[in-house]
């Protein structure tokens, strides 16, 4: 009886983090092959860097992707438009940086709500709406830059985005504490977290996990996080960048786990007929996929912006393929009604690490677009074989 | 000595939970028509499923023998090449590709280098619509032509094929009575040629017409096979075949205290098509139900029942809807599926799978998915409330799950009805409309959902069920309308009503 019931837990615990194994093998994989220089402080800083736009966009993509596997093709043009005007602003018109950032961000959900009327209102498909948004704002975004490259070294946009953080008394000239004191603080708090509500299901009666389980996932999450920020340490330290990319996690992780809000794209996604005659509005669920989706990516243009220096009219090229295949990577379904935040970090951090174990081989984009297409597809020929297996 | 073209025997055929035909016999003769009626859900479209391979061998038994010899069909290809060939109620034409082309899909005619022969293929289709006495170009698009016309495609298409054996499902359901008439005389003037035909229609007017036998169909069994000519072959005697089960089905009791307060009234409702415009789905309705009050709605198929309550609930049916509602007499407007559930009015639909449950989430999702709001602080889910919800929704219904956290697609069908029940229960309704809340369900299940329901009424709601099971009706309501081509034909107290009566009351309005 015990002996059938731990091999049934195996197999959930093998199909439930089949991604996130796959993630620690391919990370190994790059650490021997690179001769352990995957793990230089400064490329696991540039880890979470580099990828960090993919991430904020991947959040938004999940929610147009809930909606029933539709998905947002202009999110690389909004970039290019939104860097384009705030970098014409602050470099070309000396506006002030402030100004510029509130105007990107508004451009970016204008875009988000012109996609969004017409999918959820008029119901042109996704694919072809944002097909057209993705070539109109890109066309915008180079009549802005009128095709010339505008960097941008304004301090005050820089800082709001990139700077590292100094935080006097920990961090000094050569040595960085706060991120060991923010990984500190941030594992107590997840482990005050699990006790909380194990006691708080004990009060109740509800079933829960093995205590192992609980305890045991925390402490490799932490461990994790702490290896992080002490590598951190070693470099720069926590960059504002960082903090806004692990904000939006969370923030939408909450929104997609906790809220009724975001609950409505996985009831959508799951049977839009049921929902509609439960009394949601399912055009606006929609709509406030791709406004949302509009917004996060204005975000990610003034967070390029800030990281490359610069914009041109290629700025953001496919960024949002890199988004799309961060959710099916992480579990999303094509089929829309399932996929989590957590799933999509998985995701992004498994292209993350690949494109630059690849990068640090020296090996040449070409081969990075194969290999980042065998493993989208391999993902998701998985997922789809194992779901069809249990049925 | 007969000449038997198709023998069935012993057709049993099972659904997870449902047996939808049982023992079933059916003998057909070389070049006569063969009519099978019965009910809706009594298993005449399964039976022509079997035969056709739709079913493959090995998901039912019994034995098929055709000439003769005894069939194994895997696929509606098998049954084809023997000449079996089967019209759906549902026309499976492409709208926008040719006639020639529709005919010949799936069976194209190609050149030795495997090229569409188009020229062979519109001439050979032009031959085929001759026979059937349809004078249009192989080449018109089949949305350019009306539903009378689309009919006539089908059966050219099944005379391509070579038919011995022509089945038509309700071939006459979305013809009008001069296209009917044409229609039944061509499968008359083909029976001269030696066609056998398998004719499945609602329209008795029209097995007196043409066919030679009829065989009737109850409860997924065959009950008997009236002769032309042998037995008395009249509506009458039809209906009293089809509906003459033994009321043996037990009904809970519940004492009738129906209060002469009216809860829900509508007048004068009109719905139109979604699609087609044009076409009236519900024609100048006008019904009322009170407190307390079990109303029954009876009716076949396509009689606009469902259309009627989707209309009221919230306009999530129809177009160009006309008509007054009243929500304890006051004069109320649903314009949203939201304004009906916050003025009390839940629908639970026929069609659980698509339009009931998200059936990828787990019961507990499902429970509180239309009034989230009730275990919402700030919008923020307090998942600890909602669990108790669940728990509590789903111990009221009598729904067996190890847990609220179950995804509700592995439940049975009657644990599946039950939870959602529980979900409109939870939105705190005082009018339910319950659309064909026993379909595909158990007996043992139906007996708990006949419970719930007179549990509903004695707290004081009202139900409308929308049922095409008359023992049902009979049984569990307190008042019966019956309806028929989108109108309200007929209107019984349920004590002292027969079968008899809703049937024909059915049959007399059908034009």
């Amino acid at each position: 009886m015990n002996d059938k019931k731990n091999s049934i837990n195996w197999k959930d615990f093998l199909g439930k983090y089949t991604m996130v194994i796959a993630l620690v093998v391919v990370f190994f994989l790059f650490v021997y092959l690179t001769g352990g220089r995957l793990l230089f402080p400064q490329n696991m800083s540039n880890l979470l860097l580099q990828n960090g736009y993919v991430l904020v966009m991947a959040c938004g993509m999940l929610l147009c992707i809930l909606t029933g596997g539709n998905i947002d093709l202009s999110v690389g043009s909004v970039i290019c438009m939104v860097g384009g005007v705030a970098a014409v602003m602050i470099t070309n018109l000396q506006m002030n940086p402030f100004l510029a950032i509130i105007v990107g961000l508004a451009m970016g959900i204008l875009a988000g709500i012109w996609h969004g009327y017409w999918i959820g209102y008029v119901r042109i498909p996704p694919f072809i709406t944002t097909l057209g948004g993705m070539f109109i704002f890109r066309g915008i975004g180079r009549l802005v830059l009128n095709s010339k490259t505008v960097a941008v070294q304004n301090e005050t946009f820089l800082n709001i985005f990139t700077a590292y953080i100094r935080i006097p008394g920990l961090d000094g000239d050569g040595y960085m504490t706060s991120p060991i004191v923010v990984g500190v603080i941030a594992s107590v708090i997840m482990f005050l977290g699990v006790v909380r509500s194990r006691a708080n299901k004990k009060k109740n009666g509800y079933r829960q996990n093995s205590a192992i389980a609980d305890f045991g996932k925390t402490a490799v999450i932490c461990a994790v996080l702490l290896f992080y920020c002490w590598k951190l340490a070693n470099y720069k330290g926590i960059s504002v960048m960082l903090v806004w990319v692990v904000a939006i996690c969370l923030i939408y992780n909450f929104i997609t786990s906790k809220t009724a809000f975001g609950r409505y794209f996985y009831a959508v996604g799951g049977n839009e007929k049921a929902t509609k005659l439960s009394g949601i509005n399912t055009n606006k669920v929609y709509f406030l996929a791709y406004a949302n989706m509009g917004l996060l990516a204005g975000l990610c243009g003034l967070l390029c912006l800030a990281r490359i220096g610069s914009v041109n009219g290629s700025t953001g090229t496919s960024f949002e393929m890199d988004a799309i295949g961060s959710c099916f990577i992480g579990g999303a379904s094509a089929y829309g009604g399932s996929g989590t935040i957590p799933g999509v970090i998985i995701g992004a951090l498994l292209l993350g690490v690949i494109n630059m174990g690849m990068s640090i081989l020296g090996i040449g984009d070409s081969w990075q677009y194969v290999v980042k297409g065998a493993v989208l597809l391999v993902a998701v020929i998985f997922s789809v074989v194992t779901k069809k297996g249990k049925n | 000595m007969a000449d038997i073209i198709l023998e069935m025997k012993n057709i049993t055929k099972e659904f997870p939970g449902v047996k939808a035909l049982s023992d079933v016999n059916l003998t057909v003769e070389r070049g006569e028509i063969h009519a099978l009626i019965g009910e809706n859900g009594a298993g005449k479209s399964t039976l022509m499923n079997v035969l056709s391979g739709t079913y493959p061998i090995g998901t039912y038994t019994g034995d098929i023998y055709y000439n003769g010899e005894l069939c194994q069909f895997k696929t509606l290809k098998d049954s084809e090449a023997k000449g079996i060939v089967i019209i759906h109620q549902e026309l499976a034409l492409i709208p926008l590709l040719t006639i020639g082309e529709n005919m010949f899909l799936g069976n194209e005619i190609k050149n030795a280098q495997g090229i569409i022969d188009w020229n062979r293929t519109f001439h050979e289709a032009e031959t085929h619509m001759a026979q059937v006495g349809l004078h249009e170009s192989a080449q018109t698009l089949i949305k350019d032509i009306g539903t009378g016309k689309q009919q006539l495609v089908e059966i050219a298409k099944a005379l391509s094929k070579e038919v011995k054996l022509l089945i038509l499902d309700e071939p006459t359901s979305s013809l009008n009575d001069e296209d009917a008439r044409m229609l039944l005389d061509l499968l008359i003037s083909f029976k001269k040629e030696g066609l056998t035909s398998i004719i499945i229609t609602h329209k008795l007017n029209e097995i007196i017409y043409c066919a030679d036998k009829a065989t009737i169909i109850r409860d997924g069994s065959t009950i008997e096979t009236l002769v032309k000519g042998v037995d008395e072959f009249s509506e009458d005697r039809i209906i009293k075949g089809m509906v003459g089960r033994a009321m043996d089905d037990r009904y809970p009791d519940r004492a009738h205290n129906v209060s002469n307060e009216v809860s829900l009234e509508v007048r004068n409702w009109t719905v139109h098509h979604p699609l087609y415009e044009e076409k009236i789905v519900d024609d100048n309705v006008s019904f009322k139900a009170h407190k307390g009050e079990v109303v029954g709605f009876s009716g076949l198929q396509g009689a606009g029942r469902t259309e009627l309550a989707m209309s009221i609930f919230g306009h999530s049916y129809g177009t160009g809807i006309s008509g007054e509602l009243y929500l304890h007499g006051k004069k109320t407007d649903l314009k949203s599926p939201e304004a009906a559930i916050k003025a009390g009015v839940a629908y639970v639909t026929e069609d659980r799978k698509t339009n009931g449950l998200i059936l990828g989430e787990s019961i507990r999702f499902n429970t509180t998915l239309a009034r989230l709001d009730k275990v919402c602080d700030r919008g923020i889910i307090n998942t600890v409330l909602e669990t108790d919800v669940a728990e509590k929704m789903t111990a009221e219904m009598g729904t067996k799950t190890p847990s609220v956290l179950q995804q509700i697609g592995n439940l049975s069908g009657g644990n599946q009805q039950k939870a959602l029940l529980g979900k409109w229960m939870f939105t705190e309704p005082d009018i339910l409309i319950l659309d064909e809340p026993t379909r595909g369900i158990d007996v043992g299940a139906k007996y708990d959902i006949y419970c719930l329901i007179n549990k509903m009424v004695g707290d004081g709601k009202t139900v409308i069920m929308i049922s095409s099971e008359m023992p049902e009706l009979l049984g569990m309501c307190d008042r019966i309308y019956v309806m028929n081509e989108g109108r309200i034909v007929g209107e019984f107290p349920a004590a002292g009503t027969t079968q008899e009566m809703i049937m024909g009351a059915i049959i007399r309005s059908s034009k």
